[in-house]
């Protein structure tokens, strides 16, 4: 087992930003820390960097305790959100920094470091300073700076959160295939699930500092241990104590046993989904999800009235926690 | 644009310029005229003799260590204001700029009471051999506590604004304190320390008040170049004063120069 944190904790003033978390990264698996902002994600991640120290708990990387060990001995590679990018060097310096430190020679730096920029698609580069890179460039030279030492662990701070959304898109596509390449145990904060589920292996859900709930995205999706993770692990509507995934949302022409007069709202074509925007009788709103052909399958408009019902919906209990009643339609 | 915006326009021009020039550039001007006005020869003679070279000596000397010194000292206290917290920070915060707020006359009283020979140090050092006030190290006290806020608020901001992200990547690529310091801080705080040493040595140059007190203005030993300009003009020595002058306005005017080309590389 390559990463554990054992009940760590750490307080900054009155703010308990982790509370008692324990958490087992398997070696050579890539886990998305996902939480809403100051769910305590970050901090989690700095200090198993070492950047924090926690009040109480363990670290353990690689069946050493690093708990005190200082950031500069622990070797972990660290991306930040606004790249850290060293402004006065070039691309080259930058990533041949940490070999630098550690005095190895200079044609052995040249060599992994040429590598590097191979690897991540900066080759041609690296003569040019920061400055003159694009947003997705830093961060990818930043990678390579963090890969440069040959880490234990990589650790990346919302690795895309500064970039535009394009960019965002083909970099997760790409931060995938790197670690299909390189294998190194990666752990990557995130408050985008949508990110989180398409890059990772294992997500690990946080809320208010704890750990809410572990496993593949699938599995997150699929049987969410709590009333959070169902609404922050994908969409959710609340149709009484039902909680319902937009795409269970089955719309129907006529009345039938069980469906609920809706009147239409708006109609969002995305491509081949598309948002239905409903009210029902009662005044709440709720959305569907269904594709194109479904969609003019019905001859929907805006305005007209349907029958909606769940075809799969979940209850919680009191305290968020699911209950076995759960309907699973015909 | 209309008639009466270019009018405007125009009119701020002059009064800025008309401003300058009043306050500045004709009385400037006039140490000029002045100081070749008998001819080159004299004013060059009264520059030259020994006590003059002296006083000039003294003063580069002097803004040399005190310069040296608080730009060491303005680093590191900038590093302990802006990058750790401690008990007692808002104090040390606030009695750097102390120097910006205190009449350098009012310092060279100070120090004279705490160095001199009846002051509270004063008997001790003395009996250890060493004299402060009325000798250099005096002067050069009373130049480092003048000269003291200049780098620390200069670094200070220039800290702030960028960040310790790349100090901590620093520190994961394993850097410790010093390569972190070396490497990326020093290197990220360049110019706002550059700026800062040329302000100190520009102030540290024209220095008097507290000088003048501490000092005991003793020709030849502690005399400084603008307390010999000050002594030459009161012995009616006056093209001797303009030239002095002149040469303390060029070596200040030179820092200038130096200053705006560091601020141009700045922008770049």
């Amino acid at each position: 087992m390559s990463i554990i944190v054992e009940n760590a904790s750490k307080r900054f003033g009155d703010f308990q930003a982790v509370d008692d978390v324990s958490l087992t990264v398997p070696d050579g698996s890539l886990t998305a820390l996902l939480g809403p902002s100051g769910s305590g994600k970050s901090t989690l991640l700095r200090i198993i960097a070492g950047l924090e120290s926690p009040d109480s708990g363990r670290i353990m990387i690689q069946g050493n305790d690093t708990t005190n060990v200082p950031a500069q001995k622990r070797n972990v590679g660290f991306v930040f959100q606004h790249y850290a990018a060293f402004k006065h060097m070039t691309v080259h310096n930058n990533v041949a920094f940490g070999l630098k430190i550690r005095k190895r020679d200079k044609a052995e730096i040249d060599r992994r470091v040429n590598e590097l920029l191979a690897l991540v698609h900066l080759d041609g580069l690296a003569q040019r300073y920061p400055s003159q890179l694009s947003g997705g460039q830093r961060q990818r030279m930043a990678l390579a700076r963090a890969l440069a030492v040959e880490p234990k662990v990589l650790l990346l701070d919302e690795p895309f959160g500064a970039l535009d959304a394009q960019v965002r898109k083909e970099l997760r596509a790409w931060l995938r295939r790197l670690h299909d390449e390189v294998h190194v145990t990666t752990i990557f904060v995130t408050h985008d699930q949508e990110e989180a589920m398409e890059v990772a292996e294992q997500i690990v859900v946080m809320n208010v500092g704890k750990v809410e709930q572990t496993g593949p995205p699938r599995e997150l999706y699929e049987n969410p241990k709590s009333e959070f993770v169902m609404g922050f692990v994908g969409s959710v509507n609340r149709l009484g104590s039902l909680f319902v995934r937009p795409h269970d949302v089955e719309i129907l022409q006529n009345p039938e046993r069980g469906a609920d007069e809706a009147m239409i709202e708006h109609l969002v074509h995305l491509g081949f989904e598309v948002r239905v925007e409903l009210v029902l009788a009662g005044g709440e709103n709720l959305w569907a999800q269904i594709t194109q052909a479904e969609a003019e399958q019905l001859e929907l408009e805006k305005g007209q009235i349907v029958y909606v019902r769940p075809s799969r919906a979940k209850v919680f209990d009191r305290n968020g926690r699911p209950t076995t009643e759960e309907l699973q339609a015909a | 644009m209309t008639a009466r915006g270019k009018l405007g326009r125009w009119g701020l021009r002059t009064f800025a310029l008309g401003y300058l020039a009043v306050l500045l550039l004709i009385p400037f001007g006039t140490i000029f005229y002045r100081a070749f006005e008998h001819g080159l020869a004299a004013a060059f003679t009264s520059v030259t003799t020994p006590d003059a070279l002296h006083a000039f000596y003294l003063t580069i000397l002097i803004t040399l260590i005190a310069v040296i010194a608080n730009t060491i000292f303005g680093v590191g206290c900038a590093l302990l204001l802006v990058r750790t917290n401690f008990h007692g920070k808002a104090l040390l915060n606030a009695v750097v700029d102390l120097p910006f707020a205190i009449s350098p006359v009012v310092i060279g009283l100070a120090l004279l009471l705490v160095y001199s020979r009846t002051g509270w140090f004063g008997p001790w050092l003395d009996a250890n051999g060493f004299q402060v006030a009325f000798a250099v190290p005096g002067i050069v006290l009373a130049t480092i506590f003048v000269t003291l806020p200049f780098v620390v608020r200069e670094v200070v901001p220039v800290l702030h604004e960028i960040g310790d992200e790349q100090e901590q990547a620093a520190r994961t690529l394993g850097a410790n304190w010093w390569q972190t310091f070396w490497r990326i801080t020093l290197p990220a705080i360049r110019w706002g320390v550059s700026y800062g040493v040329v302000i100190a040595t520009a102030r540290a140059l024209g220095e008097f008040g507290a000088v003048a007190v501490i000092s005991g203005r003793i020709s030849g030993q502690t005399q400084t170049a603008t307390i010999w300009i000050q002594q030459a003009f009161q012995n009616f020595d006056q093209s001797g004063a303009y030239l002095g002058a002149v040469v303390l306005a060029l070596l200040a005017v030179s820092i200038l120069v130096a200053m705006n080309v560091f601020k141009r590389k700045e922008a770049t």
